[in-house]
């Protein structure tokens, strides 16, 4: 048998387990009256996002996540949404990263992000009970309790406390994702799960800024032993000031040299209907990892890229 | 030139005016944010490592290592000169430098040197070297506390462990990756 074989081979037990978790995943969401929905994988728009590289496929592109068309469903009056999905995005590749990896994205009309707080909670008990893991488990040598509350920390607060850096100072002298990746993420999700909430503005184009200090947007990040699992918000309805954001995302990616990414029109055109609503993105594939104790992505997929 | 899209494990790079090898690479992401990839390199020269952060706007110039065939003349005072038999030219590589393959180094042996610019920093011999047995106890039927193998010196001094039927004057085969004895040759 070839290497590639035998790698597929040993990969049967987190394959099986997968599986499971996807059931437990639409179980968890149709028992609560979510519509699974499908949207095309490919479409001629994305959000721009600076930081998000696509694949282009002819003139469109390989969605880097269903949001845009799950937000017009949204617009079109459906009120909970989930879908599970393959998403692509260039040159991500790592030992948590796939260029083309599974998310499980849902969305609650009505609802702002401290409702899919309380969903990840529910999902993930729910889906590690399944399992027959129970409230308590090991990821990689590290014990996860899913007994409630989970840690709510927000970022000026994991900024000071375990940077001792002033979030928007770090932002501003171009050192935000270093910080965090090296000095607060490490210390995020261990003993039980944590959120990190309330992004800086400008790190959140699509989310709404809080009520009460409009400096920060309603976003926030669910951890599990460092990992990042999983991003929410409160999505912004305003469709002049998403203009706006987009429009500044188009033009850094050209000073920056990279692809162009056209302005998703008909977007903007149903946002204006859009109904107040929170939507998150979990990385699947990550999910799997976490439950079934594998270090690196690699572990969970039948394929990676190198092997094809 | 290399951009942070090739940064991976094994890549040489140049950095302030040494070479580097990464040997160890990660890519990190955070959210929607920029890309991180996490290097560790190790100078090529002297050895010290550092682990750093690279962004995606980063680039890199590309070491100048190159791979020269050069045969083993002689050892002196603690340095091993290698000469070009084209060009007849000569380098000098230290003991740190040679490293295990001192071992298997016999006269007009073919090794390939590793070149930085025109500095040679390193050596590699070929997989499997023939060398000769200088000194071996003979072989005494029945003694067998360390079950059929002994210990024997090569011509370069090394001392190796093969199987008790070697003798002195005997041409074997030794893995230079392992140290280890593979075979008898007969010639």
């Amino acid at each position: 048998m070839t290497e590639q074989l035998w790698k597929m081979v040993g990969k049967k037990a987190s394959l099986r387990r997968r599986q499971s978790i996807v059931a437990a995943i639409r179980d968890f969401f149709h028992a609560r009256d979510f519509l699974e929905v499908e949207t095309p994988n490919r479409i001629p728009a994305l959000a721009p996002e600076v930081h998000v590289d696509s694949f282009a496929s002819g003139s469109w592109f390989l969605h880097p996540s269903p949001e845009v068309c799950m937000k017009r469903l949204l617009a079109a009056g459906y009120e909970s949404l989930f879908q599970i999905c393959k998403c692509y995005r260039e040159g991500e590749r790592g030992a948590r990263h796939l260029p083309e990896f599974t998310l499980l994205e849902w969305y609650r009309a009505g609802a702002d992000y401290t409702a899919l707080m309380a969903d990840c909670e529910h999902l993930l008990a729910d889906t590690a009970h399944r399992l027959g893991l129970g409230r308590c488990f090991v990821y990689q040598g590290q014990a996860i309790d899913l007994e409630l509350p989970w840690e709510r920390i927000t970022v000026d607060e994991a900024f000071r406390r375990y940077a001792g850096v002033i979030a928007e100072d770090a932002l501003a002298a171009d050192r935000f994702e270093e910080i965090l990746v090296e000095e607060v993420e490490p210390h995020l999700g261990f003993g039980s799960p944590a959120f990190l909430c309330d992004y800086p503005l400008p790190l959140a184009s699509l989310a709404r800024k809080k009520n009460d200090n409009p400096q920060v947007a309603e976003r926030f990040e669910l951890y599990i032993c460092g990992m990042e699992l999983a991003n929410g918000f409160s999505e912004l309805t305003d469709p002049a000031e998403q203009r706006r954001r987009f429009q500044e995302a188009i033009e850094q990616r050209n000073r920056l040299g990279k692809a162009p990414s056209p302005m998703p029109e008909p977007f903007l055109d149903d946002l204006s209907r859009m109904p107040e609503a929170a939507g998150i993105a979990l990385g699947l594939d990550r999910l799997v990892m976490v439950l079934t104790d594998a270090a690196v992505i690699d572990q969970v997929v039948a394929f990676t890229p190198e092997m094809l | 030139m290399y951009n942070a899209s090739d940064l991976r494990k094994g890549l040489r790079l140049k950095i302030e005016g040494d070479p580097y090898i990464i040997t160890e690479f990660n890519f990190v992401k955070p959210g929607k944010g920029q890309a991180l990839y996490r290097c560790k390199l190790k100078n090529m020269i002297n050895g010290s490592q550092f682990e750093r952060t690279f962004r995606s706007v980063d680039s890199f110039d590309e070491a100048d290592l190159q791979e020269k065939k050069m045969q083993f003349l002689y050892m002196e005072e603690g340095k091993y000169c290698f000469m070009d038999n084209n060009t007849y030219e000569q380098v000098f590589l230290t003991a740190d430098q040679v490293g295990d393959a001192a071992n298997f180094l016999l006269e007009n042996l073919e090794a390939e040197i590793l070149f930085f610019e025109d500095r040679a920093l390193g050596i590699s011999i070929p997989n499997f070297v023939d060398m000769v047995v200088k000194e071996a106890e003979p072989w005494a039927k029945g003694d067998s506390v360390t079950g059929n193998n002994k210990p024997v010196i090569l011509e370069t001094g090394y001392r190796i462990m093969v199987p008790a039927f070697v003798d002195e004057g005997d041409k074997i085969r030794v893995d230079t990756r392992t140290g280890e004895y593979l075979t008898r040759v007969k010639e």
